[in-house]
């Protein structure tokens, strides 16, 4: 017995000693906690799936690191006057990765295949304007519209309307083959163990600098921590900011931060007592000190937000109803609703999703007592959440939504009473309808950003929501990494530029 | 004995029946579905024809008795159904993710073994003396040391101490590089090891203790035997009852899979199948799964009751007693 046991520690050092201590050659080696669902661009809605299939996979157009629309598969594009078309100049010579030609038909059948009920394209809501799609020649494309519709550019700037082989979806070999025309190339995937690209050499863009990327699964973002520490892995993405600031003042690592478009919220639900009174969710607003929920959730990792987070479109905070904490504001609008002696307000918080929900809801709780207002804070499963959450069944709730480069596709779904998530919000008024609907017309971006201005002092000032903050976008590298531009959408599409110098 | 062995084999059906029956409609019984857990809150932007067309590709349309006969009608025939979220048969990803666990749960029962053993069986002869005492002490820590708590703290130590992480995403299997595979499963299955040796250790201890103060041994004793050949011969052996027993129990919940360090040792095993199965609501995969975690727990016990016998022979299957 004592004779196995001493075999059994030799085998352990010796498989240690060989073991490589290091990654090696010109392949990224990256880790992430989450793996992609699926590899049909159009119907993947997880963040981790974009961010696989973000390099495999382009639209017509992207955005740049200030959430600018730029030309990716398209070089150039243009409104017509009326609002009515917009077209397109396709770029020529690009490759799909089995070798075929990307033509105005592939971008045809891709917008057939998803504005096809049954695809269930998560983006399909999104260009119901397209009336239709005219290819006078291969690297023309016209998209005639049922109304003008701005929006509609930025729109089409993301993963979910990624060209694919007309081919392909003649077959129904989408959700299979990741056939794109990106700068990397699918070569194996073993979901929730290991992704292997390889660099796609006939790529249009300048690059990629590497040979590859091989993107594993390590669940455990302390983990993700140690492996970059023990050089193992050259990059990874990090969710948690309390595992990511871990990283602050580390001379091997670097920490990338960006302002991230996604914010945190406290949805209140106008539709329900007493909520449904103007001064009470006044009052709530005026009773939270959101820089205090930032650092007592987040480590201060973060910063106070207005409705609207892209840069271009967002306010001065100072500007906004109520950014600064007024407890005898609060209690005087307390009062005059009637409601001085307080009352219980549950929130439902996931206990996940965000990590830091729950510290959010408690921070709130905590202030809110100030002026009498009882919170009860419900922690729920993610899919429990989010059912009752879609079903609009609560009375507020701590959430981090996404956030879109263009204010009207980031809001439409909300903020309009035509919205699928009006419902949710559980707010709506003339105003709001009225800005949206001028949002969506307007091709003055002068005009537009007023627009956007007037519809953030509104939504302020009648409090359906408590917009609390953004939090940062974390990347990790090891110094070897070079070149790599973060995005505050998250996107990886930086790793196709990047160099390696080991 | 072939008779004894027929009559557990057809018991273990109504065990089967009852835990497919509960886990299919507990499984069902909490919030949310598979498109919820799928989309999240982009489940909202849905139209009515796009969701149906899910709940078709997700099997959701049927009611759930025709759902459950239907599956039922599969198992039967060996087929364990579809994972939506894998796209591919449930038996073939249990097959493919088994192996990792199993290698980890023997190698963890091991490690228990070799530390639990010997030192209960030293803290039962030296009953009350400084090994006894550090024994007693080890198990204690054993015991209270989550093994959430030990996996981090040796994973902290490699990789910021000793620079090297061999658990770093890249599981590689046995028959490909055996050194690598070892070297990745060492850690994590002394972490599970290290708390089981502390249950065998002192099950063992306290085991052999009643053993040795019997008659018998101390017939033995008189006798002038030498007092390994006490230990070896007359007092372990019947002491190993119970501690087969409790190596049953925990080799039963190991092969279901050790879900917190499959985490954060990230390795592909079935615990971490499971996590992911459950938190996407992917029900044939949760099924499927839970259903062969069953048929191992009821082969297990039948196994342990196999070695009571061969340990003590007084212990028989063979005719009715």
């Amino acid at each position: 017995m004592r004779k196995a046991f001493f075999a059994l520690v030799l085998i352990a050092l010796v498989a240690l000693a060989i073991s490589p201590a290091a990654a090696q050659g010109n392949v990224l080696v990256m880790a992430r906690a989450a793996d992609t669902t699926g590899l049909d661009p159009h119907t993947q809605t997880a963040f981790a799936s974009f961010r696989l299939l973000e390099l495999i996979y382009e639209p017509l157009v992207s955005l740049d690191a200030d959430l600018n629309v730029i030309p990716a598969l398209a070089e150039s594009w243009n409104f017509a006057d009326d609002g009515m078309t917009l077209s397109f100049t396709l770029r020529q010579g690009v490759k799909f990765h089995n070798g075929a030609d990307f033509t105005s038909a592939d971008v045809a059948a891709t917008f057939a295949r998803i504005l096809d009920e049954a695809t269930g394209a998560a983006a399909r809501a999104n260009y119901l304007n397209i009336a239709s799609i005219d290819t006078p020649d291969d690297y023309t494309v016209v998209f005639n519209l049922s109304a003008p519709d701005v929006p509609l550019l930025a729109a089409l700037a993301t993963t979910n309307a990624a060209m694919v082989d007309s081919a392909d979806i003649e077959s129904g070999a989408v959700a299979t083959v990741a056939n794109g025309t990106g700068p990397f190339v699918l070569e194996n995937w073993t979901p929730e163990e290991t992704t292997t690209l390889s660099a796609n050499a006939d790529w249009w863009g300048d690059g990629p600098n590497i040979d590859g990327i091989e993107i594993r699964i390590i669940p455990d973002e302390a983990s993700i921590l140690a492996a970059l520490r023990a050089g193992t892995i050259d990059f990874a993405l990090l969710n948690d900011p309390l595992v990511a600031t871990l990283l602050i003042g580390d001379a091997n690592v670097q920490l990338n931060r960006v302002p991230a478009i996604s914010y945190h919220v406290l949805q209140l639900r106008a539709a329900v007592e007493p909520l449904d009174k103007l001064e009470v969710r006044q009052a709530i607003s005026c009773a939270i000190d959101r820089q205090e929920v930032l650092d007592t959730a987040s480590l201060g990792e973060g910063i106070v937000t207005g409705p609207l987070t892209m840069a271009a479109f967002a306010l001065p905070t100072d500007e906004l109803f109520c950014y600064e904490k007024d407890l005898d504001k609060a209690r005087e609008l307390m009062a005059a609703a009637g409601m001085s002696d307080g009352f219980t307000l549950k929130v439902i918080a996931a206990n996940a999703e965000p990590p830091t929900a729950l510290s959010e809801a408690q921070s709130i709780q905590a202030q809110l007592a100030e002026i009498g207002i009882t919170v009860e804070i419900e922690s729920l499963e993610l899919s429990v959440y989010v059912d009752r959450w879609l079903a609009g069944d609560f009375e507020a709730a701590v959430a981090l939504n996404g956030g879109r480069p263009d204010p009207y596709t980031m809001y439409a779904r909300y903020w309009q009473s035509s919205g699928n998530l009006n419902n949710v919000a559980g707010y709506i008024d003339e105003t709001l309808d009225d800005l949206m609907a001028r949002g969506r017309t307007e091709t003055d971006p002068e005009a537009r950003y007023e627009i956007f201005a007037e519809l953030q002092h509104h939504l302020t000032e009648m409090a359906p929501w408590v917009w609390l903050y953004t939090g940062y976008e974390y990347t990790a590298q090891l110094p070897a990494v070079q070149g790599f531009v973060p995005y505050p959408t998250d996107s990886l599409i930086g790793l196709a530029h990047v160099t390696l110098s080991r | 004995m072939f008779r004894y062995l027929t009559q557990r084999a057809i018991a273990f059906v109504p065990t089967l029946i009852g835990v497919s029956i509960l886990i299919f409609f507990a499984i069902r019984l909490v919030p949310g579905d598979a498109i919820v857990a799928m989309l999240g809150t982009e489940a909202g932007m849905l139209t009515q024809t796009q969701r149906e067309s899910l709940e078709v590709y997700f099997g959701l349309d049927k009611p759930p008795v025709e759902q459950y006969f239907s599956w039922m009608g599969g198992v039967v025939t060996g087929n364990l159904g579809l994972s939506v979220r894998h796209g591919q048969p449930v038996l073939n990803l249990i097959l493919s993710r088994f192996p990792v666990t199993l290698e980890l749960a023997v190698m963890a029962l091991a490690i228990a073994l070799l530390i639990g053993l010997p030192i209960g069986i030293l803290s039962a002869i030296r009953h009350n003396s400084a090994i006894d005492l550090f024994g007693r002490l080890l198990a204690l820590v054993g015991l209270a040391t989550p093994n959430f708590l030990l996996g981090s703290l040796i994973i902290v130590v490699l990789s910021v101490v000793f620079k090297i992480l061999p658990n770093s995403g890249d599981f590689t299997p046995l028959h490909v590089d055996p050194g690598k595979n070892l070297s990745q499963l060492i850690f994590p299955a002394f972490t599970l090891g290290f708390s089981f040796s502390a249950s065998v250790m002192r099950t063992t201890r306290s085991a052999m203790l009643e053993v040795l103060g019997q008659d018998y041994i101390r017939t033995a004793r008189g006798k002038g035997l030498a007092s390994g050949v006490i230990v070896r011969r007359h007092a372990l052996r019947n002491a190993l009852i119970p501690v087969i027993t409790i190596i049953g129990v925990e080799l039963g919940y190991l092969l279901g899979g050790a879900v917190i360090i499959e985490e954060i040792f990230s390795l592909p095993g079935i615990g971490r199948l499971v996590y992911n199965a459950i938190s996407q609501r992917d029900y044939a995969l949760v099924q499927g799964v839970a259903l062969f975690i069953a048929f191992n727990f009821v082969v297990i016990n039948l196994i342990t009751d196999l070695l009571y016998a061969a340990a003590d022979p007084r212990i028989s299957y063979g005719q009715h007693a």
